[in-house]
């Protein structure tokens, strides 16, 4: 057992999951694949998605995933910078605006 | 990745040596018996031994000496390297190009072009009328030095399919792969190549590019790449061709230099394995090719070629070309061989499944 929260090796156990679930795990990845399909976005916007969302989640698994999903796909490190600073804006903005519902909030209490 | 100035074999080092590469390739993580030996994982789906085809495929390359020196290049190529095919030898294999069922001649190096009988060797082996007629072309040499600068009209004369490397249609990963200022010179020659016909939609006069990772992650896949490359080429700077190759790079010479140095080398070979498509097997390059080296000796591929690996054949040089005994010869593999059966799989022609 490792003394480490995370192990990168890890990442290539997480079908392993599966064994300990099997239905629910494959029914996951079966979702999970088809997510990542072409659809109505492309593979490679997914792509994008995902390594913003890697980051917002803070998943260091998913980031190392979806950087190396994204330079597979010839994703440049401008766009992978700018996707994360999609996240992080988004992040952000998130925390700023409940600032309106502290406004709110002093403006009640405090008129 | 640093862009290299010498060969491995010019520093001296100790990758240079094929047998030091087949030692890396045999040891760690497969002696250890983490990770399957591609003997063993062929052998799951009963392809164990892998034989050869109908020959489809002659693969000569003429000498080691290259204008630029790629991080990733497998032959470990580069200015210093003197290993060059004579004319004799070339004399040999136009007897072999005449005489073989083979519908593909493929001239790699190296830069071709740098072989003082390049184009005596094009000249003659066009007169033989092979279906398909390859020059993998680098794309700077064609703007190295004024007496390169007429290839384009070279190639189309001879009717010669044009195949060349471009690792991104950005300045900064192609230069980054391949050295400073790549980028700027391919755009030039693409277009000069555009000029004469070459990669136009209706035109005969073939272009196709080459795409292989600048680093250490396996190509994606080979039509939403090409898609990329056909928009951002023709967008950017009017450039138009046929076809994307996209190819796997696999851990010999300066790749596994660079993966062994990066630490990402198991990490590598893990990808490759998990990426194992039995299906690929079946297509796999070796079995419809045969490779030549710069002195006339015969491989199952270019990539065996720079591993010192020989046919399995009594006939292992091209003075002693026989296609009767060369075909239904066992392939002869290592774990290099999972480069070329990860995900679509790879072959000098691209994915194969």
């Amino acid at each position: 057992m490792s003394k480490n929260y995370y192990d990168a090796a890890d990442l290539r156990k997480f079908s392993k999951i599966t064994e300990w679930s099997e239905e629910l795990g494959n029914k996951f990845f079966d979702y999970y694949g088809k997510v990542f399909e072409e659809g109505a976005l492309t593979a490679r916007e997914k792509s994008l998605i995902a390594l913003a969302v890697a980051h917002t989640e803070q998943c260091p698994y998913c980031i190392d995933a979806y950087t190396k999903d994204g330079l597979q796909r010839g994703v440049t490190k401008e766009e992978m910078m700018e996707a994360i600073h999609v996240g992080a804006a988004i992040k952000s903005g998130a925390t700023l605006v409940h600032g309106v519902q502290m406004m709110n909030k002093v403006n009640k209490l405090d008129g | 990745m640093a862009t290299a100035t010498k060969s491995l074999k010019k520093q001296g080092s100790d990758l240079a040596q094929s047998n030091k590469q087949l030692e890396i390739l045999s040891n760690g993580i497969f002696k250890s018996g983490e990770l399957p030996t591609f003997k063993e994982k062929i052998s799951e789906t009963n392809q164990f031994p892998l034989k050869a085809k109908k020959l489809e495929i002659l693969q000569i390359n003429v000498g080691y000496m290259c204008n630029q020196v790629c991080d990733h290049c497998h032959v470990d190529a580069g200015p210093d390297r003197k290993e060059i095919m004579t004319r004799d030898t070339m004399r040999q294999c136009l007897e072999v190009i005449k005489n073989s069922g083979a519908h593909t001649l493929d001239l790699t190096g190296g830069a071709p072009e740098m072989n003082p009988d390049f184009r005596w060797f094009v000249e003659e082996a066009a007169k033989v009328g092979i279906k398909d007629f390859i020059v993998r072309s680098n794309l700077t040499i064609i703007r190295a030095n004024k007496k390169y600068y007429d290839l384009p009209d070279f190639f189309k004369k001879h009717n010669v399919h044009v195949v060349s490397s471009m690792p991104h249609w950005t300045r900064g990963k192609t230069d980054k792969q391949r050295g400073d200022g790549v980028f700027d010179k391919s755009i030039k020659a693409l277009q000069e190549l555009n000029d004469r016909g070459y990669g136009m939609p209706d035109s005969d006069l073939r272009l196709d590019l080459v795409y292989n990772p600048s680093g250490a992650f396996l190509p994606g896949d080979q039509t939403a790449m090409e898609k990329d490359f056909k928009k951002a080429l023709l967008e950017d700077f009017g450039i138009q061709f046929h076809n994307l190759f996209a190819i796997t790079n696999l851990p010999i010479a300066r790749f596994l230099d660079f993966l062994i140095a990066s630490e990402n080398y198991e990490d590598y070979m893990y990808q490759l394995v998990d990426a194992y498509n039995p299906a690929a097997v079946e297509s796999v390059m070796c079995t419809n090719t045969l490779s030549i080296s710069w002195d006339g000796y015969l491989f199952d591929c270019d990539f065996n070629q720079m591993l010192e690996l020989p046919v399995n054949s009594k006939a292992k040089h091209i003075s002693e070309f026989n296609e009767e005994l060369l075909e239904g010869r066992k392939i002869v593999i290592s774990q290099h061989c999972y480069g070329c059966t990860a995900g679509a799989g790879s072959s000098c022609q691209g994915s194969v499944a």
